[in-house]
């Protein structure tokens, strides 16, 4: 099955410092520890959401907000794809980041697509 | 026969509470690097898989209690460390008391220091553990079982299911493949020099064959199983990282992350196969695809002349690039396949050139190349040969004569899905026939 990893902004909002680079090492290693598995399919961080846009649908109207967005603990900061055997399996993987805070979220893919 | 002990073992995995849950998820996780390392030092995979699920027996019974430890996988590895340690001790007791009879039993790991032996490079374990479990002493069958268990760490059950064998035909796979690994002292390590790529060729061999037991299954109800060709996928991932200068890896990732990318358009709303020019494009995995070609430029990019895997890759890739059937470069396909003919010739690597031949340079170019191999006694009971064969004729207007080879098809077949495709084919020249 296919898991998202959705690192939500928490603390870490655009204000934040930027990672020690000794931080940054452990990450890395944690993410080469998740590629030798064959666990990682796609991973991605993004940019803040001062930089991003909104596009509110409503009927036939389209509104487009600017960043950056109010609900800071809720936004998504970066995401992992994983290939994973089952739901236990990625929370142990995640179990093992070297975070010391923050929330991520997981969510299976469906494999059922709308088509 | 399995043992009591395995079989209480592997009950024990089946409780599932939900701190069991928790366990047999990180088993997953570490039983191959475990039993990697333990086969390293005591040198056969036998008693470092069980070495391994006696650790994990007494995380069962810890665990729920005590909590699961911060570092699950070195609790594990240590816990079976110590086991492992006690029994090179015995073993040496034991040779001793060999060598005091005069006899020269001389073990690998006797002079092993176990503590460096633990901390050396995991990925060097576990690409010695591949090439143990994919060794050529062993049949196909048998490499492909043990591989799943060892490599895989799925359960006796789950290779059963996966190949529609009774689960106690692979046990007793598992089982031999350990003796005769043993009875022929095949050593615990990383091949190198010229032997190295004979090696390597068998282990590619094993993660290619479980993937198409996946995506093309050669008996049963279904036409795709992907848990099969997740799992190859998976071995073949892990191995393209710990031997990232064989271009070969490569070469099979790209092939297996591109067709992997078809399967969900391979199956019509009721289960029934989709041939690769009918599917829905827009339906294919645009995530693997790309995965597979950076796959296949990372096997470029090593320089060496392309083997068979990177070209048929290279195929693959060239359908997945074509953003409709009509698009597509046949006669790049064509060119590539002769490469493969080369290097690799076979009855079936023709047949697929034919098939490329005849969508390049029109079906009654690729009914003479057909037509070559219909002696051809591999391919007797190949029931994509009179398939093919009916494909090209239909094509050419000769309905009745597609007809037969359809019907011929779907009486080799032994997939219940795909025989019933090849029927419905042949029901549709005798409508062509009528009418035409």
């Amino acid at each position: 099955m296919r898991v998202l990893i959705l690192a939500k902004e928490g603390n870490q909002s655009a204000a934040a410092t930027p990672p020690t680079a000794e931080a940054m090492a452990e990450y890395q290693k944690f993410n080469e520890e998740l590629v030798k598995a064959g666990v990682v399919v796609a991973a991605g961080r993004l940019s803040p959401s001062s930089e991003g846009k909104r596009v509110q649908f409503d009927g036939s109207k389209r509104r487009v907000i600017d960043g950056p967005f109010a609900e800071t603990k809720e936004l998504v900061a970066g995401y992992w794809l994983w290939q994973v055997r089952s739901m236990d399996e990625a929370i142990e993987w995640l179990k093992r980041a070297p975070y010391d805070g923050g929330t991520f979220e997981i969510r299976e893919v469906s494999q059922h697509e709308g088509a | 026969m399995r043992s009591p002990s395995t079989r209480a073992r592997e009950g024990a995995l089946a409780v599932a509470t939900e701190a069991n849950r928790a366990i047999e998820a990180i088993w997953r996780i570490e039983s191959a690097r475990l039993i990697a390392g333990l086969a390293r030092i005591v040198g056969d995979i036998g008693t470092a898989e069980e070495l391994a699920q006696d650790a994990l027996v007494a995380a069962l019974e810890q665990w729920p209690a005590s909590g699961v430890p911060e570092k699950p996988g070195a609790w594990l590895m240590s816990t079976a460390k110590h086991r492992a340690t006690d029994l090179i001790r015995r073993r040496k007791t034991l040779e001793r008391k060999y060598e005091e009879l005069g006899r020269d039993v001389e073990r690998d790991q006797g002079g092993t220091d176990l503590d460096t032996a633990i901390d050396e490079d995991v990925g060097d374990d576990l690409l010695g553990l591949i090439f143990m479990a994919c060794h050529p002493v062993l049949s196909t069958d048998a490499r492909v079982a043990l591989t799943l268990r060892v490599l895989g760490g799925l359960t006796t059950e789950e290779i059963a299911r996966g190949f529609l064998v009774p689960v106690s035909s692979i046990a007793q796979r598992i089982v031999r493949a350990k003796r005769t690994l043993t009875e022929a002292h095949v050593r615990f390590e990383v091949p190198s020099g010229p032997e190295r790529s004979a090696r390597l060729a068998s282990v590619l061999e094993v993660i290619y064959l479980i993937f198409n037991e996946g995506y093309a299954a050669t008996a049963g109800e279904d036409w795709i199983r992907p848990s099969l060709c997740e799992e190859a996928l998976r071995l073949g991932r892990i191995l393209a990282e710990l031997a990232p200068t064989e271009s070969e890896v490569h070469g099979l990732v790209a092939l297996m992350e591109i067709h992997a990318s078809r399967l969900r358009a391979r199956v019509g709303p009721s289960g029934e196969p989709v041939l690769l020019l009918d599917q829905d494009r827009s339906r294919w995995d645009h995530l693997l695809i790309s995965r597979g070609l950076a796959a296949l430029e990372r096997a470029e990019r090593l320089g060496a002349a392309m083997g068979p895997y990177a070209l048929q890759g290279a195929i693959a890739a060239c359908h997945a690039r074509a953003a409709t059937a009509a698009e597509t470069d046949w006669p790049r396909i064509v060119a590539l396949y002769d490469a493969v003919a080369q290097l690799a010739p076979s009855p079936v690597v023709e047949l697929n050139r034919a098939v490329a031949v005849g969508m390049a340079f029109g079906p009654a170019a690729g009914l003479e190349l057909v037509d070559a191999l219909v002696p051809e006694p591999s391919l007797k009971s190949y029931h994509l040969l009179p398939a093919v064969r009916g494909d090209l004729l239909r094509k050419l207007g000769r309905s009745e004569e597609a007809r037969a080879e359809f019907e011929r098809a779907a009486s080799l077949t032994e997939n219940a899905r795909e025989r019933e495709l090849l029927k419905r084919r042949a029901a549709e020249c005798a409508a062509e026939g009528m009418t035409g």
